[in-house]
């Protein structure tokens, strides 16, 4: 179980150490670099080098990567180019924007997509089931850009009840922030409950069509009973994987949706610090998204390990 | 009639289909369950025997539904009860065995908790008392260390242990009626027997009354008072156990005793043509009227009722059976012998092969070479020779598929040789072989629906092996194509046809064909006849033994199934835990003095005869793996010796009859032990 983890861990940092070299060889060989993004058309000769010698681009580029790796370790993500403030300083309260909106937008969507898929596969090709799944795949199908849209012009414009873009300062409050989150809650939601509510419903029917379900109901447990104890238990441990790999993709910033709010997450980040030729701030990104993603799994993997009592006893009689 | 504990009344289960007809799966079928009584119902896949045992609980599968009757238990019908009525009859009053214990425990759920659930459902017994309760019952099924095996999840089970839990939980709420659903196919023979007989003590004991739903008649024979034989949805013989396996007065039922092969006659069993017909495509006449030997016209065009035979007290549905006596001589004389032809010429030769599972270490992977005290496979070395059948037997992980992988270079060997044709040494590497070595050696699988690709007509499948090793194409290429077919007994439209429309014994044969198709020398077949039924079987063994007459291919045949082994193979290989324990011409391994181990499996065998008990010799322990050093068989072995048998390998001893047996015991007291 330790080594398990020891193992998984030590994996992740090489997936770490690959992304950081892929986004530093990707930044480095497109054409165009921070200096020639800010300076534009006077962009050579002495400025050029000026700006070269100030960024610190003009030394080769696998000694910028090993020093950056040094101060990475330290914690230190460097200086970010264009914004001329530390990197650390900067992601900070991004983080917690996008904290806020992933925490708000899982409360609500993932309790509410494993009830929606349990309804529905319950009473399968039912009335409920029929109506839900409708809705479900319709909202499934739907780009989030246009629902997003669609709700700004709806609640905001037309019925002016929530702010239709959030124009704050990258670092409010908490309660400040919250009126001006509902909008993208509700957009990133619909499409993410939708995901999950068909995936837990072909997994709910699918442990209900098995041999221990019938067994079951031919010993006479009781309908409700049987739905908690026999079928929910086995048919939402496959559900863990893909509610995680969900909340490492809010984490990351639902790049769409942060910018058609023009909301102040990683996902605006993101996209600012591709087009302002950022790289130490691509990079820190990089890092920090991969680790979301490694660690998620990595707890997601452990759950399933501790609830699944077919792999627990297989490690421990390795 | 107060003593009758269930009756079903003209009952009809079936299905719309999609043009909305109304389809039935079970037609008109009405019988009695007594107080007491053990019921065996038989029928080949298809026949609607798992629909009516499932009907006895009033559950009908998601698709189907009753058409007409009834199911009556206490005189109310189980088929019109709610839900919550139900819940206090199933588990309590009537309880169901299912056929795959392992599929049918839930695997989040200990052991100890299915048993209670079921307890504290329908008795009245506090915490403590269940407790108690649950190791009685798990005491009763004979299952070891009650105490710890509860709290024990179902995969950490054997097969034969998951299937006793099954059984302990079906008794929990003392049940008037037990269902049991082909409760041992799937389990080793020995595992099979054992299980047999704990239901039949469990039912002498407690009185139960039981229905024992099998295709398999030697399973049937050796638990029941009465048989009901269904085809096609209806009961066409019931009757007496003893009167319907001793005087199958219905053809079907005689079709289907001498289709089953026999430890006591050597020679393929006769096999009766065509399959069952699917539901839906029953006409007015007799549902057997295209398979039957004694049809007349008045069968084609009427279908005939039960008629009562009273010296039999028999239920019998055929106009003719009184005909059929006459064709009821010996069932013994229709078997056909084996003209075995006695070729010099050796084909393959394994030497001191050993095959190991272990993940190699990190250092050996580099090194290449696999280092494991205690392989798998040890020791194995059998001389093949040209046009002869051989077989390896032995339960599961005796590591006779294993072998079969190597041999086809499917799974490296770690030590020893496989050489084939002139002393040529064959490599355990696949990519180490040529075309013409891959030809030559070729694979048929034991279940047709997964080794047959489902988006490959049966053109396709056939044309592959014909293109990639002979590059044949066009006009030549489908003659080739027609030729297999009629070789294996199919029709040339078959060729447009998709696996999933053919029959199970239907797909074995194209994947017979295909096999073939190569021109092999050698075929290795992998429990090929295992998932068919018993008509099938008998067929596809007759198919086969015709093509190995005209062809003179050499047949590797693995099988648990030591009737069908003796039916087709001159020469037997027991094995055990990956080791051999006995080879020799398969008349000889037979017959005593045999190696322990071939004893226990022989006495393990059910056969179709009420008279014929089997002999059950040692436990049906799991062992997981092999010992280290002595004998492979010292942890199950009735006849231990003691240190000499715990620490030697024991020495190959040749009998008189030409089988070698490996033991430390002299062959003259095994013998002389055997006989008695």
């Amino acid at each position: 179980m330790l080594f398990l983890i020891i193992k998984r861990i030590f994996l992740g940092f090489i997936t770490l150490f690959i992304v950081s070299l892929i986004t530093f060889v990707g930044t480095e060989i497109l054409p165009g670099d921070a200096c020639t993004t800010y300076l534009e058309r006077e962009a050579y000769g002495a400025a050029l080098e000026a700006c070269y010698k100030r960024l610190g681009l003009d030394i080769p580029a696998y000694e910028r990567y090993i020093s950056w790796a040094h101060n990475v370790v330290q914690g230190d993500f460097g200086y970010s180019l264009s914004g001329q403030m530390p990197i650390n300083e900067v992601l900070g309260p991004r983080i917690k924007n996008s904290m806020v909106l992933a925490s708000a937008a899982i409360i609500i969507g993932i309790p509410l997509a494993l009830i929606l898929g349990i309804i529905t596969a319950l009473w399968r090709d039912k009335l409920p089931d029929i109506t839900i799944s409708t809705i479900t795949i319709f909202a499934m199908t739907i780009p989030e850009f246009i629902s997003a849209t669609l709700l700004i012009l709806i609640v905001a414009i037309w019925l002016q009840w929530l702010p239709g873009i959030v124009i704050v300062p990258t670092d409010v409050t908490f309660f400040e922030l919250l009126p001006n989150i509902i909008l993208p809650v509700i957009a990133i939601a619909m499409i993410m409950t939708a995901h999950m509510a068909r995936m837990v419903r072909s997994s709910v029917i699918q442990v209900m069509a098995s041999d221990y379900i019938q067994m079951a109901i031919l010993k006479g447990v009781p309908y409700w009973k049987m739905v908690f104890k026999h079928v929910l238990p086995n048919a939402l441990l496959p559900a863990i994987n893909v509610v995680a790999l969900t909340i490492a993709w809010l984490l990351g910033g639902v790049v769409v949706t942060e910018v058609v709010f023009n909301y102040p997450g990683l996902g605006r980040l993101v996209i600012e610090s591709i087009s302002n030729r950022d790289l130490p701030t691509v990079q820190a990104l990089a890092i920090i998204l991969a680790s979301i993603y490694v660690s998620i799994n990595l707890i997601a993997d452990l759950m399933t390990f501790m609830l699944n009592p077919r792999l627990k006893s297989l490690q421990i009689r390795k | 009639m107060e003593n009758i504990i269930q009756s079903i009344k003209n009952l009809s289960i079936g299905f719309k289909s999609k043009k909305g007809d109304e389809i039935s799966i079970l037609r008109n079928v009405t019988t009695n369950i007594k107080k007491g009584e053990t019921v065996g119902i038989v029928g080949e896949s298809g026949s609607g025997k798992s629909t009516l045992a499932l009907a006895m609980m009033g559950y009908v599968k998601q698709g189907l539904y009753t058409i007409k009757g009834e199911c009556l238990y206490k005189s109310s019908n189980l088929l019109k009860m709610k839900s919550r009525d139900l819940e206090k009859i199933r588990g309590r009053k009537i309880a169901m065995i299912p056929q795959n214990a392992g599929q049918s425990l839930t695997p989040n759920l200990k052991i100890g908790y299915q048993i209670d659930e079921a307890l504290s459902l329908h008795t009245s017994l506090n915490k403590t008392e269940r407790n108690n309760k649950i190791s009685e019952l798990l005491n009763k099924v004979r299952l070891p260390s009650p105490d710890t095996m509860a709290f024990r999840y179902p995969h950490e089970l054997s097969g034969g242990q998951q299937q006793r839990v099954a059984v302990a939980m079906a008794l929990a709420g003392r049940p008037d009626l037990l269902l049991l659903d082909e409760p041992t196919t799937g389990l080793d023979v020995t595992t099979q027997a054992h299980v047999l007989e704990l239901l039949r003590s469990i039912a002498k004991d407690t009185e139960t009354s039981m229905v024992y739903v099998s295709h398999d008649l030697g399973a049937i024979a050796q638990v029941s008072d009465r048989i009901i034989v269904m085809y096609a949805g209806e009961i066409v013989l019931e009757g007496p156990a003893r009167s319907i396996l001793k005087n199958p007065i219905h053809p079907y039922t005689f079709g289907l005793l001498k289709s089953i092969p026999k430890l006591s006659l050597a020679g393929l069993p006769g096999s009766m043509p065509g399959s069952q017909p699917q539901p839906g495509s029953i006409g007015i006449g007799c549902s057997f009227y295209d398979r039957c030997s004694i049809a007349e016209e008045k069968c084609k065009k009427n279908s005939p009722n039960l008629e009562y035979v009273s010296e039999l007290k028999t239920n019998v549905r055929c106009f003719n059976y009184k005909n059929l006596e006459k064709f009821n001589y010996k069932i013994s004389s229709s078997n056909q012998k084996i003209n075995v032809k006695k070729e010099i010429n050796q084909i393959l030769n394994l030497t001191d092969v050993s095959i190991s599972y272990a993940k190699q270490k990190l250092l050996d992977q580099i090194f290449n070479k696999i280092s494991d005290t205690n392989p798998t496979v040890k020791d194995i070395n059998i001389e093949v020779k040209k046009g002869e059948t051989i077989a390896l037997v032995g339960e599961s992980g005796s590591g006779k598929s294993t072998i079969l992988k190597s041999i086809a270079g499917l799974l490296r060997t770690k030590d020893g040789k496989i050489k084939f044709k002139n002393d040529r040494e064959l490599s355990s590497n696949l990519k180490n072989r040529d075309s013409n070595d891959l030809r030559a050696i070729q694979l048929i699988f034991q279940n047709p629906d997964e080794s047959l690709n489902p988006n490959h007509t049966v053109e396709q499948i056939l044309s592959q092996p014909l293109k990639l090793y002979f590059g044949l194409n066009g006009e030549k290429l489908r003659k080739n194509i027609i030729e297999l077919l009629q070789k294996v007994r199919l029709g040339e439209f078959y060729m447009t046809r998709y696996p999933r429309q053919l029959s199970g014994g239907e797909k074995q044969r194209v994947a017979v064909a295909r096999a073939f198709a190569a021109k092999p020398d050698i075929i290795l077949c992998d429990e090929v006849t295992s998932a068919l039924d018993v008509s099938v079987q008998a067929a596809v063994l007759n198919l086969l033994q015709n093509l190995k007459e005209d062809l003179g291919t050499t047949y590797i045949f693995v099988s648990h199934d030591l009737a069908v082994v003796r039916a087709i193979s001159d020469r037997v290989a027991v094995l055990y835990q990956g080791r051999l324990c006995e080879i020799g011409p398969s008349k000889n391994v037979y017959q005593f003095p045999s190696h322990p181990y071939t004893e226990v499996l022989l006495g393990a065998v059910l056969e179709p005869d009420p008279d014929i008990k089997p002999k059950l010799v040692a436990e049906d322990i799991v062992e997981e793996k092999p010992p280290e050093k002595g004998c492979s068989f010292q942890g199950r072995c009735p006849k231990i010796l003691g240190d000499q048998c715990k620490n030697e390998t024991p020495p190959w001893q040749i009998g008189d009859n030409g089988n070698a047996i490996r033991c430390h015991i002299p062959l003259k007291d095994l013998k002389k032990q055997q006989l008695s």
